[in-house]
């Protein structure tokens, strides 16, 4: 290996000026610090990464955006040179996007790889989340990352929403008008809600301009201020790792951040912006020029939202035509789907890491990541949540399923309503049998099986009791690491 | 250093440049082809050579020049120490005495926070109008009471009369003077002689040839239903597949839809134009809370 050598020059005037700026606000101590960090290497730790670099490249193109784009819903006749709307009345939200499209150069790649970069930004987190729940990484101490995570989803979702809300185009427009009835459907104050969030009664006056706010300003801040938080947090707590040779819950085995980590990460980042512009620049997304300009009266078949509305989309589709009327009030149909599933959705994700360690009564600090296998209950509880939402989101698409394979709209539906309850406690009995012959075949170390007996009634299966985790702790066993280390960790 | 170690060492560094000469090969197209006038496809693919260029080339050089050995760190402990705490409650107890110990700046700074929280919540009311009539009206109310009632036009804004519509035709048509109005879309659908209707008390007066008209707003979610299968005289909403029967009154057949689409009361007024003689049977549209209160 040949290291290059500095000039001494060089190297002055960089130790110079960092001295002037050490005497000025100190620090060398914590820049060492940051310098000699240790991060645990595994491919799963990385999906993280990749959700932040996707916000990176958001900001990066949404900032280009703004200069061309004009929130108005102002109607105009547009003369410009798509042939194919001349002369059509619209707003100027959607025309200054047709503008931006066709005749700011470079403006229909930074347009496509910002939608490319929301699609990956919620694509990576949900992963991410996924990771964080099989491996048990939302344990002690971690709650309150695990809470802000969630948060960050669901501000994602919103923005990601108003996002392609704003174009004005027909898909949008449609969107934005189920989105007001789900408001609408909200007992008490969804009529207030929706009135003062549009400005009055749909579409309203003043709803693309407050959407834009909420779009560009708003939320972004938000969003950038809790991930900044979250980051904060884990490297507070110290990333956990896999167990594997030599890794304990007290301590952390990995590569320093400079230069070797710092490195990868960099290249990690040119590498996701390098595929969101291939997407960008040669997969079409939402084509709103194809769409037309919003009119009420109209809609397309084949109406379908970006993918993370899919699985509300699908619950919406999927529900019967029920809902609650008494003495000339009323719950409507799509808040039991719209609202109160997604409620519970995301009140059930926030409250997990407790209700998880209320049940199990572990309590103690976990640094160390449980394989997915050696958790049947939780592993297979988790693989039948996501099967649900598989089956909402693809009852998203149950139109074009019909059509594409020529079948009735109703039985396609009917199969789905089955599907909806039959699938995820098969798919999580074959998760927890799966979960059982994994752990069984790796001849996990029997302190597990010792202790799954010893914990009485519910959810004794997998699920590991403190007085377990605080022995590893306090004493490690070499034997017993080694053995978990042969199945899991040390191949990075 | 093995001369193989050297020789493969010598490929890594060579490969590494090499993937950043490419990408500065790549930046300097992407300049070019912006100059010339810019070309999607080709942006985009220039863009992605010159970042994942340098991604390659920074993470080959990561992985073949950078110390790859495993560093272990000790873990701290987060909590603090019972001294820290104790230490920490000394200061704070110290100063507490100043702040709650005043109970009545206490109080009386609660209520002025209180107040003024509250108070710099009624801003928020100026972001709309009290939802009212507005939800429960469209502009075929003006229909009521008037001898002409008001003519439905198409969105052209010309009026039609009973023989425009084929048997089985559909058209989408909206109030005189209203056809923006997103509330107000209305199909009119024109039925075969061999289907009969099947309408709840007093409706079949609402019928004009064999006409009869609904709000085109989808009752569940508000999308405007657009899909009219004639042979079983169905309506379908493209967003949510809910289907409502024409025939008997536009009830809900299958799907998330609940009520059945609103109907509007049609006429013909003297010069044999159609028109609305009453608003709808129903507030048009998505539900909401106190829809059935008048």
């Amino acid at each position: 290996m040949t290291v290059a050598k500095k000039s001494p020059a060089t190297r002055t005037a960089t130790f110079k000026g960092a001295r002037w700026l050490d005497e000025r606000v100190g620090g060398a101590k914590f820049a060492r610090k940051a310098l000699t960090k240790v991060f645990p290497d595994h491919w799963s730790f990385m999906i993280g990464e990749l959700a932040l670099y996707s916000f990176v490249i958001l900001l990066l193109t949404g900032v280009y955006l703004t200069f061309f784009f004009d929130p108005s819903s102002q109607l105009t006749t547009y003369e410009g040179s798509y042939e194919a709307l001349r002369g059509v009345e619209m707003t100027e939200a959607y025309k200054s996007s047709l503008e931006l499209s066709f005749d700011v150069r470079a403006g229909l790649l930074m347009r496509q790889i910002h939608h490319w970069a929301a699609l990956l930004f919620l694509a990576t987190m949900v992963v991410h989340l996924a990771r964080v729940f099989f491996t048990g990484a939302f344990r002690k101490p971690r709650e309150i990352n695990w809470i802000i995570g969630v948060t960050l989803l669901t501000l994602a979702i919103f923005n990601g929403f108003a996002g392609y809300s704003l174009l004005d185009d027909q898909l949008s427009g449609t969107g934005l008008r189920i989105a007001y009835s789900i408001a609408l459907s909200i007992p008490l104050v969804g009529t207030w809600i929706t009135s003062l969030l549009f400005g009055g009664e749909f579409p309203g006056p003043d709803i693309i301009e407050r959407l834009y706010v909420i779009h560009i300003l708003l939320l972004p801040a938000l969003i950038a201020l809790l991930l900044g938080l979250h980051l904060f947090l884990v490297v507070r707590h110290k990333h956990t790792q896999f167990p594997g040779p030599g890794r304990r819950e007290d301590n952390v085995v990995g590569e320093q951040v400079f230069p070797t980590y710092a490195a990868k990460a960099i290249g990690l980042f040119f590498l996701t912006v390098s595929v969101l512009c291939l997407l960008g620049g040669l997969v079409q997304i939402n084509p709103i020029w194809v769409y037309g300009p919003f009119d009420p009266a109209e809609v397309s078949a084949a109406s379908q939202p970006d993918w993370y509305m899919g699985w509300l989309d699908g619950a919406l589709r999927i529900m019967p035509g029920w809902e609650i009327r008494a003495f000339g009030f009323e719950i409507p149909n799509p808040f039991f789907p719209a609202v109160l599933l997604a409620g519970a959705t995301f009140g059930a994700l926030y409250a997990w890491p407790f209700l998880e360690a209320r049940v199990t009564g572990d309590h103690a600090s976990h640094h160390l990541n449980d394989r997915p296998r050696q958790r049947p209950v939780r592993t297979s509880l988790g693989v039948a949540t996501l099967a649900f939402y598989v089956v909402c989101f693809l009852g998203g698409a149950a139109d074009v399923l019909s059509t594409t394979f020529g079948l009735s709209v109703n039985s396609v539906l009917w199969s789905f309503r089955l599907a909806l309850f039959g699938l995820p406690p098969l798919a999580g009995w074959v998760a927890y049998r799966l979960c059982k012959e994994l752990s069984a075949r790796d001849g996990l170390p029997v302190a597990e099986k010792v202790h799954w007996r010893e914990i009485p009634g519910r959810l004794r299966h997998g699920v590991a009791t403190p007085t377990q985790d605080a022995s590893r702790t306090d004493q490690p066993d070499e034997s017993d690491e080694s053995d978990v280390g042969a199945s899991t960790g040390g191949r990075e | 250093m093995s001369p193989e170690h050297r020789t493969s060492s010598t490929t890594a560094e060579a490969l590494a440049a090499a993937c950043f000469f490419v990408a500065a090969l790549a930046a300097v197209g992407l300049g070019v082809v912006y100059w010339r006038g810019g070309q999607t496809q080709l942006e985009g693919l220039l863009l992605a050579v010159a970042t994942g260029g340098i991604g390659v080339g920074i993470v080959v050089w990561a992985k073949r020049f950078m110390p790859d050995e495993q560093v272990t760190e000790e873990r701290e402990p987060l909590a603090s120490t019972e001294e820290e705490i104790a230490a920490f409650r000394s200061s704070f107890e110290h100063g507490e005495q100043s702040v709650v110990g005043r109970r009545l700046l206490v109080a009386s700074i609660g209520a002025a926070l209180t107040a003024l929280g509250g108070a710099l919540l009624f801003p928020i009311r100026s972001l709309g109008p009290r939802p009212g009539r507005g939800l429960k009206q469209t502009a075929f109310a003006a229909a009521r009471g008037r001898p002409g009632g008001v003519r439905l036009v198409r969105q052209d804004g010309s009026p039609l009369r009973p023989d425009d519509l084929a048997v089985d035709g559909v058209l989408t048509v909206f109030p005189e003077d209203h056809v923006r109005d997103a509330d107000s879309p209305t199909l009119v659908i024109r039925t075969r002689a061999d289907q009969e209707l099947d309408l709840a008390e007093g409706r079949d007066e609402w019928v004009v040839d064999g006409i009869i008209a609904y709000s085109k707003l989808c009752t569940h979610v508000g999308c405007p239903v657009g899909l009219y299968q004639s042979g079983e005289g169905l309506l379908l909403c493209p967003c949510h597949q809910s289907t409502f029967n024409v025939l008997e009154g536009a009830k809900p057949v299958f799907g998330p839809a609940a009520r059945a689409l609103p109907q509007l009361p049609l006429g013909v007024d003297d010069d044999g134009y159609l028109i609305a003689t009453d608003d709808f049977s129903a507030p048009v549209g998505p539900g909401f809370w106190d829809r059935g209160r008048s």
